[in-house]
């Protein structure tokens, strides 16, 4: 039949896991048919158009899905389900939070974060926090799927889909959106960025992650943390990586004072080049990195900030 | 009001995993269990809304093996009123966890149910927006910060941008995040008060569940292993290196 891919979006921009999802859709079913909802986003729904695989755009426009609030967005996938065998969604804070309805409301067993489509019915996914993975088999019917996009390369904008506008699907009127308090960087978000600097306990202060933001911004990196500095209040939650955070997978990811916890390697095990720089040379965060420097954090740093000015950067 | 707490019992968050030879699971023999930690941060939120008078009773509700009663006793110790344990060996997916679940809201009539919002062995992240979904309950998930109102309650979600506040109509379905609450130890004379505490035990079958798993795993393998690289002794050497190979 078709699959049906859910973008996520700020309204105005196209999240590139977005595109990454397309890549996986389209392995699990073709023609891959892409939803944006929300309000206003015409910007959305013509970059959407222009990925390639995609075949069609539906544009529903309603004030209802300006957030994604869950409620209105499963009956939004509902109203659209019986014309695709496979619904898929990154698997953000906005798919992790709408898709479980969807697959309950369809009466289908959720296939969350998968990491490899091995057949149409046959996927990957993993789970003790990334120390394992299960190959698991969907039963035939419908498939609901979210994607771990950290494994999926992006669709390419070469496309030139046709964009089909709809409206809303109706607000069961038992949730609503009040407000948001987000993070506002000028750098590359955390889940795409090709750099990520994390700073851990070891930082010891929110101020201190200035000596990470420096380094960030020769390197146009993203800045992360684990769960302990988030926890201590020196960063945003949306800073978190790991197993209960967000999962990353760049060409170069700098452990800066962190310990290398199970659930920390979980969000980051993944990154194609590994540097960890600890005071403790028994810290597992050494088990996992490509080049290790043991050595204290604020010397190191604002050496390594000399060095790249040094070059350049 | 009253206030479901779903516990599961998984293995403790310390215990680094070792997948089966057979390629059929991963051990789990002799391996420390414990409650889900998302599940304690839902117990401790109930806890403190009967503390503050919001809540009558809080009922811990766990789905597995006859050992899951020691979760539910942990619940219980913690400040929980009663249990019910539906016994079952074997997985059981989340959808069949929200259909059973389901079932006892529509017998017990909650008007908060507070899931963890993933349980860190299948890391699934689903049961609780299944069971709001099941009920045609709103949900509110991650939640970081929880204001009870009349009727309705405003939470605070940990989203990826940052933080955001919805409104949800009661009754509803909240699954914690990390940083709602920091969970209280039970203390001896609670641990002992807790034995004496009721525990209902009931099948699938009462609540007319089929909780055969829907997916089939067809195997559990290892991911890649990374070796360790090298240590290099400078900062410069470190820059140096990594300009070599290209990564910045
Ligand atoms: C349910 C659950 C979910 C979790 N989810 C996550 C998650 O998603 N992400 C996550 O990160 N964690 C998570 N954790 C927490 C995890 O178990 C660890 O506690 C956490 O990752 C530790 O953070 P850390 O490495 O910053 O701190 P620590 O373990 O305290 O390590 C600090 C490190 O800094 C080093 N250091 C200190 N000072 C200096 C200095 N001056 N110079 C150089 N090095 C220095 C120390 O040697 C040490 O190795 C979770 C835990 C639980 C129970
Ligand atoms: C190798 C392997 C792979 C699997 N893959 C999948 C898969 O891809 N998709 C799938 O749907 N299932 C899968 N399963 C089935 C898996 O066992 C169930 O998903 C699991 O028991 C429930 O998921 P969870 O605990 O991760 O749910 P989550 O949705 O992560 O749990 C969230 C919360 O729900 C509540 N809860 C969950 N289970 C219980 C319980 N038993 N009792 C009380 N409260 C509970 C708790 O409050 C918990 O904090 C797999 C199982 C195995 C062994």
């Amino acid at each position: 039949m078709a699959s049906l891919v859910i973008a996520e979006h700020d309204g105005k921009v196209l999240k590139d896991t977005t595109n990454k999802t397309v890549t996986a859709a389209a392995q699990v079913s073709t023609p891959v048919h892409v939803l944006v909802a929300g309000s206003g986003a015409d910007a959305v729904a013509e970059a959407a158009a222009k990925l390639a695989g995609v075949e069609k755009v539906i544009y529903a426009d309603d004030p209802a899905y300006a957030k994604m609030v869950a409620e209105p967005m499963e009956k939004l996938i509902l109203s659209l389900a019986d014309k695709y065998d496979a619904i898929l969604a990154p698997a953000t804070t906005n798919g992790k939070n709408y898709m479980p309805r969807v697959a309950a409301k369809l009466d289908v067993p959720q296939i969350s974060e998968i990491l490899k489509v091995d057949s149409p019915d046959t996927f990957e996914r993993p789970i003790y926090a990334g120390n394992a993975i299960a190959t698991v088999q969907a039963p035939a019917g419908k498939k609901v799927i979210t994607v771990r996009t950290t494994a999926f390369k992006a669709a390419d904008a070469t496309g030139s889909a046709s964009i089909e506008k709809i409206g809303g699907a109706g607000d069961p009127g038992i949730s609503k959106f009040v407000s948001e308090e987000l993070s506002k960087s000028e750098r590359p978000e955390l889940t795409s960025a090709k750099i990520v600097i994390s700073g851990g306990r070891g930082m010891q202060s929110g101020e201190n992650f200035h000596l990470l933001d420096k380094i960030a911004d020769k390197l146009h990196a993203a800045v992360g943390a684990s769960r302990a500095a988030v926890d201590a209040g020196f960063v945003p939650n949306d800073y978190q990586v790991g197993q209960t955070g967000k999962v990353v997978a760049p060409e170069l990811y700098i452990a800066v004072g962190i310990s290398g916890a199970i659930q920390h390697l979980a969000g980051m095990k993944d990154s194609k080049i590994i540097a960890a720089i600890n005071k403790d040379e028994e810290a597992p965060i050494f088990q996992v990195a490509d080049y290790g420097l043991v050595a204290d954090l604020f010397k190191a740093i604002p050496e390594m900030d000399e060095e790249l000015t040094k070059l350049g950067y | 009001m009253k206030v479901i707490v779903p516990v599961k019992r998984v293995i403790d968050y310390n215990v680094k995993v070792r997948v089966k030879a057979d390629q059929s699971g991963v051990d789990l023999a002799n391996v420390k269990m414990s409650m889900n930690p998302f599940d304690e941060i839902s117990v401790e939120e109930a806890i403190r809304l009967k503390e503050k008078g919001k809540a009558t009773e809080v009922i811990a509700v766990s789905i597995g093996p006859q050992q899951a009663s020691e979760t539910i006793r942990t619940a219980l110790a913690m400040g929980a009123d009663r249990g019910i344990l539906v016994k079952t060996d074997g997985e059981v997916e989340p959808l069949a966890v929200a259909k059973i679940l389901k079932a006892i809201c529509e017998a017990e009539k909650p008007e908060l149910v507070i899931t963890g919002k993933q349980a860190i062995d299948d890391d699934s992240n689903q049961t609780g927006q299944m069971l709001a979904a099941l009920l045609g309950w709103p949900q509110a998930t991650f939640a970081h910060k929880l204001e009870m109102g009349d009727g309705k309650a405003d939470i605070e979600r940990e989203i990826d941008g940052g933080l955001q506040t919805v409104e949800v109509k009661l009754p509803a379905v909240m699954t914690t995040d990390l940083r709602l609450n920091e969970p209280r130890y039970a203390s001896l004379p609670n641990i002992m008060k807790a034995k004496k505490k009721p525990i209902d035990e009931k099948t699938p079958a009462d609540y007319g569940v089929d909780v055969t798993p829907r997916l089939k795993t067809l195997k559990v393998t290892e991911p890649p292993k990374r070796q360790a690289g090298i240590k290099v002794k400078t900062a410069k050497e470190l820059v140096d290196k990594l300009k070599e190979v290209g990564a910045i």
